[in-house]
């Protein structure tokens, strides 16, 4: 199941809001690799005439892409859930040695209710490994604040080169239901 | 060991860049970068020195951004074995002006020459074509890397793959610049793009 507790009952247009501050951005490139909380996101990516979403196989691939993708001149953002972060932890090396623009959505899983025990060690480090790297963590734990946290994330990656990740909280998105 | 018939590196990597116009290469971590250094230094030559299984995807990207440019991955058999699951991502996306070119030698040649997993199983070749990339070709002849090499400019045809089979020859180190922040400006200052 797929399910989400916690999460509005309403259709969430926090992820609406979210497409639209990438869409002033000019954000071209979207890599991700699928997670239930970024659903309604990839979608309205796919749907975009402007925006090429692109499905991965592991998140690291991503970060090389955004890579690539300045190089060409276009920007792009990297959607994940916490638990494809570690894949990332070498790629993201490529990021101060190159300085190109890196913005990336993560989904948290491993916090606020948590059913799978397995999501937490990864969960847990997220904002370390992150913080390690270089990359400067902001968090938006409610969805009022989506749209101001987006603001300041995608300026400060885009108009300041400095890597930056928006950890969405696991309250913010639901916690995932398991239903037998 | 050593085969007969088998490619020189400096000599393949050269043939795909002597008619280059207006390719954007990108050397993967290694040796591959070297040869591309070797075949002279070029604004739009994208040096690795890091990243590993990484080449694949900053083609990916720049192919993307850039769709009427050609765009020309150079690596190794040890570094696209890392990111092999980056050509199921290509062959999704089909970028139509993006062609990869793997120098295998069977072996990991910067680190003592382990062999590599090319040597007895894994068959690049067919992995591509399994990804989607239609144009996979295996590659045994310098005819074979002269087609290839004129085949990268069609920018409507890809995306291409071909499996290089070099010697094992440890070759004087030509190394390029390590600066990733000149390479990568040099590359978009030549695209005609401003910094920020």
């Amino acid at each position: 199941m797929h399910a989400r507790a916690d999460a509005a009952d309403t259709v969430p247009n926090w992820p609406d809001d979210i497409f639209t501050t990438l869409q002033r951005f000019d954000v071209r490139q979207v890599p991700y690799v699928p997670d239930a909380g970024h659903s309604r996101l990839i979608r309205r990516v796919l749907d975009s005439s402007t925006m090429r979403g692109i499905a991965l196989t592991t998140e690291e691939e991503g970060v090389a892409l955004l890579a690539g993708a300045w190089a060409g001149g276009q920007r792009g953002v990297l959607l994940m859930q916490s638990s494809g972060v570690g894949n990332c932890i070498n790629m993201l090396s490529l990021i101060p040695i190159l300085r190109f623009p890196f913005l990336t959505l993560v989904t948290m899983r491993g916090e606020w209710g948590e059913f799978n025990p397995w999501q937490v060690p990864m969960g847990s480090t997220t904002q370390g490994v992150f913080e390690l790297s270089g990359v400067q963590v902001l968090r938006a734990p409610h969805a009022a604040e989506v749209p101001a946290v987006l603001e300041a994330a995608a300026s400060q990656a885009y108009n300041a080169l400095t890597p930056t990740a928006v950890l969405l909280s696991q309250r913010l998105i639901g916690a995932k239901v398991f239903t037998k | 060991m050593s085969k007969a018939n088998l490619l020189d590196r400096r000599q393949v990597v050269s043939t795909l860049l002597a008619n280059r116009k207006d390719v954007v290469a990108i050397g993967g971590l290694g040796a591959s970068t070297n040869d591309m250094c070797a075949a002279g230094d070029h604004a739009r030559n994208f040096y690795l020195w890091g990243g590993m299984g990484g080449a694949a995807m900053i083609g990916l990207g720049l192919a993307l951004a850039q769709p009427k440019l050609p765009v020309l991955v150079i690596t190794g058999d040890g570094e696209m074995l890392m990111g092999m699951g980056s050509l199921a991502t290509i062959g999704l996306q089909k970028p139509a002006n993006l062609s990869i070119a793997v120098l295998d030698n069977e072996a990991y040649g910067e680190t003592g020459g382990q062999t590599s997993h090319t040597s007895a199983a894994a068959d690049l070749v067919g992995v591509a074509k399994a990804c989607g990339i239609a144009d996979s070709r295996a590659v045994t002849t310098m005819a074979e890397v002269e087609a290839f090499a004129k085949a990268v400019h069609d920018v409507s045809a890809g995306p291409r793959f071909a499996n290089v089979k070099i010697d094992s020859a440890s070759l004087e180190r030509i190394l390029p610049t390590r600066d990733g922040t000149y390479i990568l400006n040099r590359i978009r200052g030549d695209l005609g793009f401003q910094p920020i």
